[in-house]
């Protein structure tokens, strides 16, 4: 199988990987440039624990190659925080306590931050549609679109 | 104030927000290789031949096996119950000479990569000869092999004059119900990772969760080890609810690989196996008459039932029917009860406990049986229920029946008070009368309740050892597990009440069997029971050992003495003279005056908390629904959980707890469904046919924790939160669902799909 060399840029750092033509995104993320917090529930574009940003946009990393990716900016989980500091939608799934497992929650904080950037001042219709896309086994999603509701008051 | 009560912020979110947690298949090993399990592809069948030659072929691969390569390995086995002679029917790791069902493993291939490992895994020759393949539990029995049929066994539990009571009844009320098969499917798939390390002589499994300490022991039995050479760690876990942290197939194997193969081995499962390995759970049908007076009380219940365990036995043995017998009256006085359980064997995959196990089954028959009652003896669906209530004042109430190896003594409860108050709550009579109002303007809305009984806290014993260093920080290590509910922090904040700390200075370590020799894991409901009494005691012993201590540095005495953030005070002077607890700790270590006077140095003490009952927390779900009679959806319009479990150690998390639950029963309900064709081939093998609930699907929930009957049992008087959410759903949507038909008691069976709803619709209009 042919092997492609080429550089993804995540969270603003540039990965020179070299991959097989059938990796996928998720799988370059977690096993080539090592981050490992998008996480895989399904693999088949159903759960979205695998969410991540493509030029802005959630998709499923578990459907896209990831010699697609290249020439994206891709954001993940992992570039949220800053150093020490959760950002708010970080801080507010704890605060409300939307995560118990934790392993849907970068998928979620994801598919959250992209629907915040697009349009802080959704309704709460749209908010749970959105929000629809992902799935949970643990919380009951309530207090998920708490806490996506709660850093959207503040950014009004 | 005490940080014991109070909704305080979870310690374990931060890694897991910033995307650093440590779920199975973040775990890897330098030189690892990966497994892949070729899985029958048919439900019943002649295992003719296994060829993994042309596997070998491919580049890469380093070994494939079969049933015959592994033929030493004893089946996996399950947690003993009164029940014998099971052991026949248990899962060899390999499939031998027969499959049972699709996903049953027959292969395994190793190879450098997973990907390299999965196209192997397609080039093994596997020749079946298909067999007729049994999927209904209520059938008649069929050959299991040439000497045993598929009835390994039946669970009989039995008290009082059943027969006179039906003889001398005011009227019979007989139902056949079922529960569909769904499962817990957590939102990551199992992971194992082995790895044994030559040097030390030492096995080692990553990725386990749920029961690390029995399943050390019994992977050390099977491969021929000591368990003291065996050690199982746990990360992350995406999530348990039962089916997570049994011991499979996959786990011996990848053990067995990385000893043969002097390799680290990973196994990750991907969803499509996950739905056809990981452990089934619920299918049920029950046959359950009712004798009652002619004021709608219950003289006797008959429970007949046809328990669908999949193919095989695995670690529970028989205990979903042994529960589904032995707690099934939930909170009513029977006088008189028999529980005959068909415990039987299918071409499914095998199933075991999922959240609720044997309740949620339970509390649907019995609350479905008690709509049933008032519909015959014309009562109100809430009289009846009252009438039949066990009563506050008869509490302890102990019944002629055992569950799980225990006798059911019912610790505390006042079932009408909570009826009372979740009735208050939701705004029942106001609804009864809004519903009248919608149904005479044609719409076909409902309302419906349950009420039950759940369990929790099963002994018999789990011990902490709780440590203080010298910078004042706590060590809590706890033979218990997390599968992701919050133990951590429960267990955090019963310590730091207890010894008198910050909670966020406590430090739990849980499911590492290199730690702590003993442990019973996180299932049950019993962690904040069990290891939470148990981490109370260490608590108050360590800070007697630290005010002993202290009094000596300090000059005072003991009882003049308080702990309050980590210091140790007089407390008629608190600015006065003090020590930390860092300071006792040093004052403590070993070689010091003060220590030489203990058996152990150190500001450490080693507690165990032990029981031979059960807490019983207690519920009542109520529902509103509306049918939509073009499609047959049912739409939740509101729903209220109200659950007394006795304490609340963090009533965030009990929340937590009930919202969670609460969807998973939603899911059971309404929506999940493991269906299969007429050949036993699985047809709920994606998430696109495996419909778990989103938030759309999520109704206006409300929860109403109540802490009226704390528990006798134990010193913090608390009962299990994690599994009161889900307990009643079924009950009590069906009740709804029904009640807005008309109330004629067509809702037999869950899942209520569209298609059944439309059903009914067309029936109540003929």
């Amino acid at each position: 199988m042919k092997d492609h060399a080429l550089t993804l840029t995540v969270n603003g750092a540039a990965h020179r990987i070299t991959v097989p033509a059938r990796r996928s995104l998720a799988d370059a993320l977690r096993e080539d440039c090592g981050l490992t917090g998008t996480h895989l529930g399904c693999e088949h574009g159903v759960c979205g624990a695998c969410t991540v940003l493509v030029d802005g946009a959630p998709i499923r990393a578990c459907l896209m190659l990831a010699v697609q990716a290249e020439g994206a900016e891709i954001r993940t989980v992992e570039g949220l925080a800053s150093g020490g500091t959760l950002n708010p939608l970080q801080q507010a799934f704890t605060d409300h306590h939307a995560l118990q497992c934790g392993f849907c929650t970068p998928g979620f904080l994801m598919l959250a931050t992209a629907m915040l950037e697009e349009n802080p001042a959704m309704e709460e219709a749209e908010m749970v549609d959105r929000l629809s896309a992902n799935l949970c086994r643990c919380t009951g999603y309530t207090n998920i679109l708490r806490a996506v509701q709660a850093v959207a008051a503040a950014r009004r | 104030m005490s940080v014991f009560g109070q909704s305080v912020m979870r310690l374990e979110d931060a890694p897991l927000l910033r995307g650093e947690g440590a779920f199975a298949a973040d775990i890897d090993f330098p030189r690892q290789i990966h497994m892949r399990v070729v899985r029958a592809e048919m439900a019943h069948a002649r295992l003719v031949s296994v060829d993994v030659t042309p596997a070998l072929d491919l580049p890469g691969v380093i070994a494939a096996w079969s049933a015959a390569d592994v033929a030493e390995v004893p089946p996996i086995p399950f947690r003993a119950t009164k029940v014998r002679g099971l052991e026949p029917y248990c899962q060899p790791i390999l499939a031998q000479g027969r499959v049972r069902y699709v996903g049953e493993p027959v292969a395994v291939i190793f190879a450098e990569d997973a990907a390299v490992a999965e196209d192997a895994a397609d080039l093994v020759l596997v020749e079946l000869e298909e067999l007729p393949a049994l999927l209904d539990a209520a059938a008649e029995p069929t050959d299991f092999d040439a000497t045993r049929n598929t009835e390994p066994t039946i669970v009989r539990k039995s008290y009082g004059e059943l027969d006179a009571a039906f003889r001398d009844a005011h009227v019979v009320v007989a139902l056949d119900l079922a529960i569909g098969r769904h499962s817990g499917v957590p939102m990551e798939t199992r992971g194992a990772i082995a790895r044994y390390d030559a040097a030390q002589d030492v096995l080692e499994l990553h990725g386990t969760a749920k029961k690390q300490h029995w399943n050390r022991d019994e992977i050390a039995r099977l491969l021929g080890r000591a368990p003291s050479s065996v050690h199982l760690f746990e990360g992350h876990v995406g999530g348990g609810f039962g089916v997570r942290g049994e011991l499979y197939p996959e786990d011996l194997l990848v053990c067995l690989a990385a000893l043969r193969l002097r390799r680290p081995v990973k196994w990750i499962e991907d969803r499509r196996e996950h739905l056809v390995a990981t452990n089934h759970s619920r299918e049920q049908r029950h046959r359950i008459r009712a004798a009652v007076d002619a004021e709608g009380r219950i003289l006797a219940i008959d429970n007949v039932f046809f328990h669908d365990q999949g193919a095989y036995i695995r670690t529970h043995g028989a205990r979903v029917a042994d529960m589904s017998a032995g707690l099934l009256l939930g909170p009513y006085r029977v006088p008189a009860y028999r529980a005959t359980g068909h415990f039987r064997l299918t071409n499914k995959t095998p199933a075991a406990t999922y959240r609720s196990p044997g309740r949620f089954e339970g509390s649907f028959v019995r609350e479905r049986l008690m709509d049933a009652i008032a519909a015959r003896c014309g009562l109100d669906r809430v009289e009846v229920r009252r009438r039949n209530f066990v009563d506050v004042s008869e509490m302890p109430y102990a019944r002629p029946l055992d569950a799980l190896g225990t006798d059911v003594v019912l610790d505390s409860g006042d079932y009408a008070l909570l009826l009372d108050k979740a009735l208050a709550r939701f705004g029942w009579d106001a609804r009864v009368a809004d519903v009248a109002r919608r149904r005479a303007a044609g719409e076909s809305v409902g309302l419906g309740l349950g009420v039950f009984v759940e369990k929790s806290g099963l002994g018999p014993s789990d011990g902490v050892r709780m440590t203080v260093d010298a910078t004042g920080a706590v060590e809590l290590v706890t033979g218990a597990a997390s599968v992701g509910q919050g133990v951590e922090t429960a267990l955090a904040q019963i310590a730091a009440a207890a010894l008198g700390v910050d909670y966020r200075r406590v430090r739990v370590v849980r499911g590492r069997t290199d730690r702590i020799e003993f442990g019973s894991g996180a299932h049950a409901s019993r962690v904040t029971v069990m290891s939470g009494s148990a981490t109370h005691q260490a608590g108050l012993a360590l800070a007697a050992l630290a005010k002993q201590t202290a009094a000596a540095l300090l000059q005072t005495p003991e009882d003049a003495l308080e702990i309050v953030d980590g210091v140790v005070r007089r407390v008629d002077t608190p600015e006065g003279a003090s020590v930390t607890l860092g300071e006792v700790a040093r004052a403590l270590a070993p070689g010091t005056k003060l220590s030489r006077d203990r058996a152990t140095p150190g500001l450490t003490v080693e507690s165990w908390f032990h029981s031979d009952h059960m807490a019983y927390p207690y519920g009542v779900h109520l529902a509103q629904v509306a049918l939509d009679r073009g499609t047959g959806q049912v739409k939740v319009e509101h729903y209220l959980v109200g659950y007394d479990v006795g304490r609340a150690v963090n009533p965030m998390l009990v929340e937590g707890q009930i919202a969670g639950g609460f969807a998973q029963g939603l899911g059971g309900a309404l929506y999940e469904e493991f269906r299969y064709d007429e050949r036993g081939q699985p047809l709920s093998t994606t998430f696109a046919d495996y419909l778990m609930p989103t938030i759309a699907e999520m109704p206006p929930l409300d929860i109403l924790v109540t802490e009226d009957a704390p528990s006798p049992l134990n010193p913090i008087g608390v009962k299990g939160a994690g599994e009161g959410g889900t307990n009643a759903v079924g009950a009590a949507i069906a009740s709804a669902v029904d009640d807005a038909l008309g109330g004629r008691g067509q809702v037999t069976q869950l899942p209520i799909m569209p298609r059944d709803v439309l059903r009914f619709l067309a029936e109540g209009a003929a």
